[in-house]
């Protein structure tokens, strides 16, 4: 295990790459076996820009002559506050822009959703050069903003609020790393400007009961305190909903599922105390009912110290750095 | 200070898991809709006028059997083994029935209509399939029910339920045989009681009307509406409302009004209403020959128009020729400086769409995959017609109206949109991108206007209460598909006017038909 300040900037791959496929973005903050030190706070920005051009609408692959590449551009401010070196709490907050390249429809922005997560560390032992590290992380979502969720694949989000367990174990020796991690996301009924819908029947409602969701992640690497390079594999499940039918359009509960893969990188700057830089790409290996989308992005952020006492990058006791 | 915060977060997080799972349950508007006790049993409705039938002797009832014959025991006895031991599901559908079967079946032809509201995907050489009426079950499904197909649909499936209803209510009055739980005091009464006869069952009329119409409109959705109709008619014997006897008349009175039905549609043209590429190529010339921009379709591969002919088809208020003499004169010419403002003023709506003018947009877009615009018409109308407390036939009355009115609304539209074959907003600006999705015929005149005007001056009549509440609704509908990016000024406002008028013909008829 090590402490790093600027692990919040690994919430983002994954923040990204569930928006580019339109899942909410608030699941994944804080997934990596890293924790801020006491009373340091690290912030930054990260942008991302996702495409597709193909989708799965249900089980089928297909392409949409109507909609031609579909992009969604985020930007977002993110944080993280160390309350103790076991106890942190992060944020995030994207501004989300869609846009498809053909066909007629309109682009969506605004704000998203105001993700808000606890991470706690209540277990870390050594083994000789390795060391092993358990999370429980808990996290919720809430939109900010009336953007409609009810224009996909170009709304800017399911706009659903959501409550996110985790749980996550961490495995270092000396310079390598693993981590796992599954969670479960609990989501509200979600409000449409309509009065009925249609799904497997008719709703005379504007309600939408949303069905829950888990995913699983696991991420394996080089890992020391200046410098985080790893691959990224993550699987999203919504546990219910129903598929696109022959030639719909999406809807907010359907079943949408993705397994992901991609690398991140991170470089603390040795001229800058305190700075690092991130960048990261993924790709969609599978879906159903979501966009085979792929992503590139790239972010800096910073560390302050309201400490008394000088330790910014305070490493734990087995620091493999 | 871990020591306070964990427990905090924990309560904070087993708190709010709570609340996400509890409000996960949802619930329709009209799940828990009051059990249907009209304020009049409307006794005399024998006597209105019918929209096809010649009078509400054309398919003969037979006289039932007296009350203390033994066959008529038996079925009482029916009754009661059945309320011996109700299980929870009879006793559901007792009560979802009990909200009134007009109501019910209303619902069900909005769910078939959603369902089956979808575009055919294209062919690999960029052609479109049509669906066969004769292969329903076959990609593309039969039928694409847009929205001129579905108020069709609605308003046969409306129109013959009303003609059964009051063949039903002259047999009911003739034979004056009293419900089952009024012949026997053992028999339980489960939904509110009235004055009614029994004989035949009004909910078995519709429930065999109903089904047999889907023969016609949803032949893939036979054996599901057919489930439906065995389970309310059962409900109702269940219930104590209705002995096996007069289920059974009431049902083959409905399939023998259906057949009525059935067979003018069978001729009123919308079969060819698809049209040929001769015609479609012919609509795109008498634009041209005109001096206008001929409409072209906005989708990828181009479309074929949906149901170009569709204004040749049969009305119910009207004769064809009125089609042709309520027509509305023609849009602003495609190369006028009023239409190039028009275009430019939608371009303006679209460039910054608020949230506000996205939720007026989104209510009332009723596209792909939803029971369309004539259906949001029905939906708006049987959630007052609820708290109205009409009698059966009195409901079954104003829907066949309010989707008369509805139906002929979109062959006004439909032939005024082909006659003048004007482009989408779109069309002559590509800057102008759309909140909803651009339907796939002609801009003028707005369907969405049409249908609007036709249903909020019907329901301003039969509910003058709420008259201006459908008026306002009416204008917000015709305004969303400005702020949708979907149509100009000309259209919506003149498409108001123009199913202003349609309605008018509703009201002429329901001022006339001898029920109020």
């Amino acid at each position: 295990m090590q402490i790093i300040k600027t692990s919040v900037t690994r919430i983002v791959c994954l923040l990204i790459i569930t928006m580019a496929a339109c899942i909410p973005s608030k699941a994944q903050t804080e997934i990596d076996g890293i924790m801020m030190a006491k009373n340091n706070y690290c912030s930054g920005i990260m942008y991302n820009y996702s495409s597709w051009d193909q989708y799965w609408e249900g089980t089928l692959k297909r392409n949409n002559l109507n909609l031609g590449t579909v992009s969604t551009s985020m930007i977002a401010y993110m944080g993280n506050y160390g309350i103790s070196d076991k106890l942190n709490v992060l944020f995030g907050l994207p501004y989300i822009k869609t846009k498809a390249s053909a066909g007629t429809l309109h682009g969506m922005q605004g704000l998203q959703d105001l993700s808000l997560w606890v991470k706690w560390m209540p277990y870390e032992k050594e083994f000789g050069k390795s060391t092993l590290s358990f999370y429980a992380i808990g996290g919720v979502s809430v939109p900010v903003s009336d953007y409609t969720p009810d224009l996909l694949p170009l709304s800017i989000g399911l706009r659903s609020k959501t409550l996110s367990l985790r749980a996550m174990a961490d495995y270092q020796i000396g310079s390598w790393f693993a981590t796992a991690s599954a969670t479960y996301v609990v989501r509200d009924k979600v409000t449409l400007d309509r009065e009925s819908y249609y799904t497997t029947q008719l709703h005379n409602t504007n309600e939408v009961s949303m069905p829950d969701a888990s995913t699983v992640n696991i991420r394996a690497g080089y890992r020391t305190g200046r410098l985080i390079a790893e691959a990224v594999w993550n699987k999203w499940t919504t546990l219910g909903g129903f598929d696109i039918t022959r030639n719909n359009m999406p809807f907010v509960s359907n079943r949408m599922n993705a397994s992901m893969l991609g690398i991140n990188m991170k470089y603390n700057l040795k001229k800058i105390e305190g700075l690092s830089l991130i960048a990261n790409g993924n790709i969609t290996l599978s879906g159903r009912n979501m966009g085979q989308a792929s992503t590139l992005g790239g972010g800096a952020f910073y560390v302050i110290d309201f400490s008394s006492k000088k330790k910014k990058e305070k490493t734990s006791s087995t620091d493999k750095k | 200070m871990r020591k306070i915060i964990i427990p905090i977060l924990l309560v904070a997080v087993t708190f709010s898991l709570t609340e996400i799972s509890c409000s996960k349950k949802i619930q329709g508007r009209t799940d828990e809709a009051p059990m249907l006790a009209p304020s009049n049993v409307d006794i005399n409705a024998g006597t209105w006028k019918p929209v096809l039938l010649t009078g509400p002797t054309e398919f003969p009832v037979p006289a039932p059997a007296a009350v203390n014959t033994p066959g008529y025991i038996a079925e009482l006895n029916e009754i009661k083994g059945y309320q011996k031991s109700l299980s929870n599901e009879q006793e559901k559908k007792i009560k979802y029935w009990g909200a009134g079967s007009v109501l019910r079946w209303n619902e069900l032809m909005r769910e078939l209509v959603a369902k089956y509201n979808l575009p055919p995907y294209q062919n690999p050489d960029g052609t479109y399939p049509f669906p066969s009426a004769a292969n329903p079950f076959a990609y593309p499904l039969f039928p694409f029910a847009n929205p001129p197909y579905s108020a069709r649909a609605y308003a046969y499936i409306a129109a013959a339920q009303y003609d059964a209803l009051v063949a039903a209510w002259h047999y009911k009055k003739l034979y004056n045989r009293a419900a089952p739980s009024k012949t026997d005091g053992n028999v339980k009464a489960l939904l509110p009681q009235t004055e009614l006869p029994s004989y035949p069952s009004e909910d078995a009329v519709l429930a065999g009307v109903t089904a047999e119409m889907m023969k016609l409109l949803f032949p893939g959705e036979i054996a599901f509406i057919q489930q439906k109709a065995e389970e309310a008619m059962l409900s109702k014997i269940m219930a104590g409302a209705a002995t096996r006897s007069d289920i059974e008349a009431g049902e083959a009175l409905g399939r023998f009004v259906a057949q009525k039905f059935t067979a003018r549609a069978r001729t009123d043209r919308a079969g060819a209403a698809a049209g040929t590429p001769t015609d479609w190529l012919a609509l795109e010339t008498s634009a041209t020959s005109r001096g206008e921009i001929p409409w072209f379709s906005l989708e990828i591969p181009k479309r074929p128009p949906m149901l170009p002919l569709f204004g040749r088809v049969r009305p119910f208020l009207f004769d064809e020729a009125t089609v042709v003499a309520i027509r509305p004169g023609p849009p602003p010419s495609t190369s006028s400086q009023k239409m190039k403002e028009e275009t430019e003023e939608i371009l303006n709506f679209i460039k910054n769409p608020t949230s506000e003018t996205i939720r007026i947009t989104h209510f009332w877009a009723d596209g792909v995959g939803t029971y369309t615009p004539p259906g949001h018409w029905n939906a708006i109308a049987a959630e007052d017609f609820i708290k109205a407390k009409f009698s059966e036939v009195r409901w079954a009355r104003n829907m066949a109206l309010l989707n008369m009115a509805l139906m002929d609304a979109a062959i006004v539209c439909w032939d005024t949109k082909f006659f003048y074959f004007n482009p989408r907003p779109t069309q002559l600006n590509s800057n102008i991108k759309t909140l909803t999705g651009i339907p796939n015929f002609p801009a003028y005149t707005s369907g969405h206007s049409t249908f609007s005007g036709a249903a909020a001056a019907i329901l301003g009549y039969i509910i003058p209460s709420r008259a201006k509440a459908y008026d306002d609704m009416a204008k917000e509908a015709s305004l969303s598909r400005m702020y949708g990016g979907i149509h100009y000024r000309s259209d919506c406002e003149v498409g108001l006017v123009s199913g202003k008028q349609v309605g008018g013909y509703a009201v002429l008829r329901a001022q006339t038909d001898g029920a109020d």
